[in-house]
């Protein structure tokens, strides 16, 4: 195997930024806290930044000849996470989930609550006071709390949005900290705002409700009218243990440490393969890791982006991370190397002559 | 934040699990050693804290005992990049998936234990409660660095960053028991202004959540007069209401039953009442499932009483409880110690009990 081509000496993984990103919190409909580190990051390597009636920040970097092709590029900023919807006393209240969460992965888990990041704790009912019957169920999310202790009963209130209260921690390769999905994406187009392209229009959409239904995206495609659109988000990489240790894992999604993952197909998208194709052909040519995501469920921006007007040719790729949607995400800075590497290269050779002949 | 609630956010901070107590005794230690007269470890690695009867002639002495260990996991083997854990103490499976630990191994290794998701198991298996068999811990290192740092047996600890509350609340991972160490610390802390007739054993101990064997054994070596065991209980929780919770920030609880001899009962009954202090009973039918169990019965028996701090979520690894429960157990327990006078022994377990 050929060793990749080193990254170009102007693009850095910026790892302070995405601790940033990753603690800053951005629930889907409350994108405030990532819009503003967004706007002013980018604010000197872009020609102009509005933000739409959704809350997505659309960045443009504009090229000389008006009538060039339009390069779309996306990232959600929004994350899973709960609202507070009924309070109960004594600074307890019910909350339901923002996004896709599994039940499992909630009890005994940290939260912050509302603009003041109030502490506040899952709680879960001591083993002791458990019957067997119980230990034996999973608890329903409808039976769980979030507690912010009696002494903050008056302090938050129901519609305010919680999170998880985890600290982004890097140990060598390792990343790990929450709501990673999608803040690779957002740093890796923030990076990206710095490149110089050729004779392109770069459009960056930070969008907002990507976890409750692509809903942002879909406005800020109609609005800037792509000749195509690249997503960049994050996908779960199921390279994990089985109960049978001689069993051959056949789901893994992806595998965290083999590079970006190009989609194929998922639940709301089949790639335009003239995209693939180039991708693929730009990784192999700078020898750059890829691997294909395994088709199937899931989804991305793409499936709204690319039934937007009449149309628009889109792909995605993603950063693999391990445990999306729980309270801490594990994703490969090599893998994010790689996945930036991939995308200036897209940046530089971009042309609408990728989409003749056509699909 | 006051001292105490300094010193407890530090003990939450350390390891310390059962049977491996020494980073979070080194704290013990530090926070005591201006408030004792002798500070010795013993051969199972309790702590033992004296402070001296003011006295000319030999004294009675009371030991107060409160657990350091912690509840956590155990390497059992490693699978490529992932280890498989055991536990050590009671925990609830059901709470670790999304838990960051610290894995103590040639180095603190950061990681996450997670479950196998829906997707990896047969559908039979899908939606089914974690359990330790389909639970692994994570740490990124590739597997040969993996294999040098860490091997079976090493220990593996809640990496939960303890938290302030609005209002005097705190809550982290290990609050059974530092919370009642902490209790103790607010005990000497009260003393340090009165001159002492009895002998005080201040007593962190070892192994609880194993099976009290700190507790045993430091009983055996201090012999002491009267025994007195502090741990938490179990608070109201939203949710959670019966005749085992009590209120949260309302006071520390007095044990009844067979592990607590009347005439201490009384005795802290009455004390509480005198200083107009907060506080609950606690039934316990059979056993305290503390200390007290195992001072109790040392040697030719010591008469004991149990002394509970409620706190929420009891072995999760965020625990929430009262700052201003701590205090009143430790102000409780100075104003008993402080009660007891030369003769107090003479007169105190005379009232044809037991």
């Amino acid at each position: 195997m050929k060793t990749p081509q080193p990254l170009p000496q102007n693009l850095r993984p910026p790892l302070a930024l995405l601790e940033r990103l990753s603690n800053a919190v951005g629930v889907s409909g409350d994108e405030e806290e990532i819009r503003q580190i967004v706007q002013k990051q980018i604010r000197s390597f872009v020609d102009e930044i509005t933000v739409d009636a959704l809350g997505n920040v659309l960045a443009v970097k504009h090229a000389a000849d008006p009538n060039v092709t339009r390069v779309m590029f996306a990232a959600h900023m929004d994350e899973v996470g709960f609202m507070l919807v009924q309070e109960e006393g004594e600074g307890s209240f019910a909350f339901e989930p923002v996004g896709g969460i599994d039940e499992r992965q909630l009890l005994g888990k940290p939260v912050q609550v509302g603009k003041e990041r109030l502490p506040g704790v899952i709680g879960s009912k001591p083993i002791h006071l458990c019957t067997a019957e119980e230990l034996h169920h999973a608890v329903p999310q409808k039976n769980m709390h979030i507690d912010l202790s009696p002494g903050c009963a008056s302090k938050a209130k129901v519609g305010d949005f919680a999170t998880f209260a985890t600290r982004f921690q890097r140990n060598g390769d390792a990343l790990f900290g929450k709501a990673l999905d999608d803040r690779l994406g957002v740093a890796t187009l923030i990076e990206l705002a710095r490149v110089n392209p050729g004779n392109l229009e770069i459009l960056f959409a930070f969008t907002v409700q990507e976890e409750i239904g692509l809903r942002g995206a879909r406005v800020a495609a109609y609005n800037f009218q792509p000749d195509m659109a690249f997503v960049v988000d994050s996908t779960p990489a199921f390279d994990l243990p089985l109960v049978q240790e001689d069993e051959e894992n056949t789901q893994y999604n992806t595998r965290l440490g083999a590079g970006p993952a190009i989609y194929l197909s998922d639940a709301g998208t089949i790639s335009d393969p003239r995209l693939v194709h180039f991708m693929v052909k730009l990784a192999e040519e700078h020898h750059i890791p890829f691997q294909f995501r395994q088709p199937g469920g899931g989804g991305t921006d793409a499936g709204a982006i690319h039934l937007t007007r009449s149309g628009v040719p889109s792909v995605s790729i993603s950063i693999p991370g391990r445990y999306a949607h729980t309270p801490i995400l594990h994703a490969s800075l090599e893998d994010w190397k790689n996945t930036l590497h991939l995308l200036n290269l897209v940046l530089l050779h971009a042309s609408r002559s990728i989409l003749t002949p056509d699909r | 934040m006051d001292k105490i609630e300094t010193f407890l956010h530090s003990l939450l901070s350390a390891p310390g699990l059962s049977g491996f107590e020494e980073p979070v005794r080194k704290q013990i230690e530090d926070e005591w050693r201006p408030l004792t007269d002798e500070l010795t470890t013993s051969p199972l690695g309790s702590l033992h804290g004296l402070r001296r009867a003011y006295a000319s002639t030999p004294r009675p002495s009371v030991m107060v005992a409160a657990h350091m260990d912690a509840i956590g996991l155990m390497v059992k083997e490693i699978q490529g990049t992932f280890l498989k854990v055991s536990k050590i103490g009671g925990i609830d499976p059901r709470v670790l998936p999304g838990q960051p630990v610290l894995v103590h191994g040639k180095k603190e290794i950061p990681g996450i234990v997670q479950m196998i998701p829906d997707r990896l198991l047969n559908s039979s298996a899908a939606g089914s409660p974690p359990n330790l068999s389909r639970l692994f811990v994570d740490t990124g290192l590739p597997e040969k660095e993996l294999q040098q740092q860490v091997q079976p047996g090493d220990l593996v600890s809640f990496a939960s960053t303890p938290m302030h509350h609005e209002g005097g609340y705190i809550s982290g991972h290990s609050l059974d028991n530092r919370a009642s160490v902490a209790a103790i610390t607010v005990c000497l802390q009260e003393l340090k202004r009165y001159q002492l007739e009895w002998n005080l054993w201040c007593v962190a101990t070892v192994m609880e959540e194993e099976f009290l064997q700190g507790a045993l054994t430091s009983a055996f070596a201090l012999k002491p007069e009267i025994g007195i065991a502090v741990d938490v209980t179990f608070a109201e929780e939203p949710g959670l209401k019966t005749y085992t919770t009590f209120p949260l920030g309302k006071g520390p609880t007095i044990g009844t039953g067979a592990n607590v001899h009347p005439a201490l009962q009384r005795k802290f009954k009455q004390i509480a009442e005198e200083i107009d202090l907060p506080y609950a009973v606690e039934t316990m039918p059979r056993g305290s499932g503390t200390d007290g169990m195992a001072i109790q019965i040392t040697a030719a028996g010591i008469p004991t009483i149990v002394l509970g701090i409620p706190i929420r979520y009891m072995h999760t690894p965020y625990e929430l409880t009262s700052m201003a429960d701590i205090r009143r157990a430790g102000r409780l327990l100075a104003r008993f110690i402080t009660s007891l006078e030369e003769d107090t022994l003479a007169t105190l377990f005379t009232g044809g009990d037991q």
